[in-house]
């Protein structure tokens, strides 16, 4: 029995870290893989959607409701800045690396002025259930299922929708695309609003379950890159097996020795995969069944 | 005038002929005499101004000039300034210890670079991977410091001391008969600028020689540079060493400054800063990335008075407008301007003398 227990715990450990992975690495996977563009304020987008969430819930509206609140505003934010900022960037890798730095920079320390060091949480909804000597939160436990339908839904967006089959020409050949009367502007504008709404998302969803502080941003950031790098450019393709291996390696070694060198682990991963596989999982997959 | 000397001007560099020099000499003299008109304190604060250039200009040359963006560049930062507090804590400030602790936390950082450098570019990583492996590494060391708070870290009598940072280490010292040479206050801001000058001035000859239009063309297109026949991984490699090299002075200096180094000074924070600063003065050119990382740390300094997040909000800010609307840097834009408005002036008044008969 307690070996069972032990297993659960770590699959449980497992799970919450692939839920984390994925959740983190979707937005910023979209936007990477869709446009080129490295959007180093998707940590800012995913604390905006936690802000929102967090401060809705508490002006009354049902959590669900405040998540949403949460996922629009950030998608909202994302679609303003794209307008004003990102599409005078395209095509200058750099720039657009070192333009939604400083972006994250203001988000950061704007937040902080406006908000303060950190703002009073919610409570984690479902309570917990005990097995064994652990107690596991029901809520964390579901959070994995989320970000399996959430892999489900996009799936089914980018390739059941014509907004998929627009996008998905775009990234092929945009000039093509543009040839053959697909609004590429419009395509990237809608792309990136979907990436912060995403960023959004996963504020929203680990809202009750962290402390909402202006540089929480950093925290994810970090986790979001590793994924992405890992994934490559293809989300649908990459993005499931990269989360699973990585969680896998963060677990394995945050039981072990700590949190600290669980994190340590997942850089040097990415450090590795870079020179080995520089495009990623995906990349690998294409290339072994002869694609481009 | 030898020809290395000649290369002081040259096609990588803006500033030319006697009327610049004159003005740089004169900067140079007046920096050097402000000891004897301000206060202790105003020297002090000088002297942050002027340690944090060498990792300004280590960038500019690396991602202006060679066209490779690191932003790991606080990894060498961090790693000097540990290494000089293990080694100056250990041996003391007796005899030469004290440079032999600096000579080292140069040397250590570039060997890491070497290393971290032939992994990168002889291993086929290019673009933007370059800066995610070296903001991985910086991440990585900055992690690791960070749970050395337990006192089973303990390199020799040198405590790391986790989150809270090392402290405590002997300034440089120099045997000087019965009272040695300390630097601190206005030696150690003499010390500084004489670096920075000679660092400047050495870079000038660097970027203008065979081996800086070398880097250039790497930048440009680095398949042609190849083509042509230039050994491309090594003067990647190379450029890398010398910036790190260059990082890590800025480390070593910072920690005497302070007789302080924490993990933070590595984060991703802290990584922001040399980016934002040769960004916003001109990456294209150590001039502007010089004057830019002095003219930035100032301002970050003045308005940190009312809180650092405001300070970082403006840095933001200037980064943001400079990358849309002077993407080639402030300094770099007006100084182009101003030459395109002279050149203009000179092609009118030409115009008129040569009309002149005719009308």
């Amino acid at each position: 029995m307690t070996f069972l227990v032990e297993a659960y715990a770590f699959f449980y450990q497992l799970a919450d870290s692939f839920a984390f992975l994925v959740l983190c690495g979707l937005g910023l996977a979209i936007i990477f893989g869709m446009m080129g563009v490295i959007n180093l304020a998707h940590g800012e987008f995913i604390m905006c959607g936690a802000y929102v969430t967090v401060l809705s819930a508490r002006a009354g509206l049902p959590l669900p409701f405040a998540m949403l609140c949460g996922t629009f505003a950030a998608g909202l934010v994302g679609l303003i800045l794209e307008f004003l900022i990102i599409r005078r960037l395209y095509h200058r890798l750099f720039d657009s690396i070192v333009a939604t730095w400083a972006l994250s920079l203001i988000a950061t320390q704007g937040m902080l002025i406006v908000a303060g060091p950190s703002i009073e949480g919610l409570k984690t909804p479902f309570g917990s259930f005990e097995l064994g000597e652990y107690s596991f939160s029901v809520y964390r436990a579901l959070l994995p299922l989320i970000a399996l339908l959430l892999l489900g839904a996009l799936y089914w967006l980018f390739v059941h929708t014509r907004f998929g089959v627009y996008s998905r020409a775009t990234i092929q050949d945009a000039n093509m695309a543009r040839a053959l009367g697909a609004n590429t502007g419009r395509i990237y504008s809608q792309t990136f609003t979907l990436g912060a709404a995403l960023a959004g998302l996963t504020g929203a969803l680990y809202a009750p379950t962290i402390t909402a502080v202006p540089t929480m941003g950093q925290a994810f950031i970090v986790q979001s890159f590793v994924t992405v790098v890992v994934s490559g450019a293809d989300v649908m393709l990459g993005l499931a097996p990269s989360a699973a291996v990585l969680a896998f390696i963060q677990s394995l070694l945050t039981k072990s020795y700590g949190q600290l060198i669980g994190q340590i682990g997942l850089l040097l991963t990415v450090i590795i995969v870079v020179r080995v596989l520089p495009k990623g999982i995906s990349g690998w997959v294409l290339q072994r069944n002869g694609g481009r | 005038m030898p020809r290395w000397l000649a290369l002081l001007d040259g096609p990588q560099t803006l500033g030319r002929g006697p009327a610049f020099w004159f003005v740089f000499a004169l900067l140079v003299v007046a920096t050097g005499l402000l000891p004897a008109v301000v206060d202790a304190f105003a020297i002090t604060n000088l002297t942050y101004f002027l340690v944090w250039v060498f990792m300004a200009l280590g960038l500019s040359i690396i991602w202006g000039y060679a066209g490779i963006l690191s932003f790991g560049q606080t990894a060498f930062f961090g790693l000097a300034g540990y290494t000089y507090g293990v080694i100056s804590i250990n041996l003391g400030d007796a005899g030469l210890w004290t440079w032999f602790a600096l000579l080292m936390s140069l040397l250590l950082p570039a060997v890491v670079a070497a290393f971290v450098g032939y992994f990168m570019f002889y291993g086929g990583v290019r673009d933007v991977f370059v800066g995610i492996v070296t903001l991985s590494i910086t991440l990585v060391f900055e992690t690791f410091m960070a749970q050395t708070a337990g006192p089973e870290w303990t390199i020799g009598s040198a405590r790391l001391n986790g989150f809270n940072g090392m402290s405590n280490m002997p300034p440089l010292t120099f045997p000087w008969g019965e009272t040695p040479i300390v630097f601190d206050g206005p030696s150690l801001f003499w010390l500084v600028l004489a670096l920075v000058v000679v660092v400047y001035l050495g870079l000038r000859i660097v970027v203008n020689s065979r081996f800086g239009n070398v880097l250039v063309a790497i930048r440009e297109n680095p398949d042609r540079a190849e083509m042509l026949g230039y050994n491309v991984r090594l003067y990647q490699l190379f450029v890398f060493v010398i910036g790190s090299v260059l990082a890590a002075m800025s480390g070593v200096l910072y920690t005497l400054w302070g007789a302080y180094i924490t993990p933070s000074s590595m984060g991703l924070t802290a990584a922001a800063l040399p980016i934002i600063w040769v960004a916003a003065g001109g990456r294209k050119d150590i001039t502007a990335t010089l004057l830019a990382t002095v003219f930035l740390t100032w301002l970050s300094q003045q308005l940190a008075v009312k809180g650092n997040q405001y300070a970082l909000i403006w840095m933001g800010f200037i980064l943001l407008v400079v990358v849309l609307f002077a993407p080639e840097g402030l300094f770099v834009t007006v100084w182009n301007r101003l030459r395109d408005r002279r050149r203009l002036r000179r092609v009118a008044t030409a115009r008129k003398t040569v009309s002149l008969p005719s009308a």
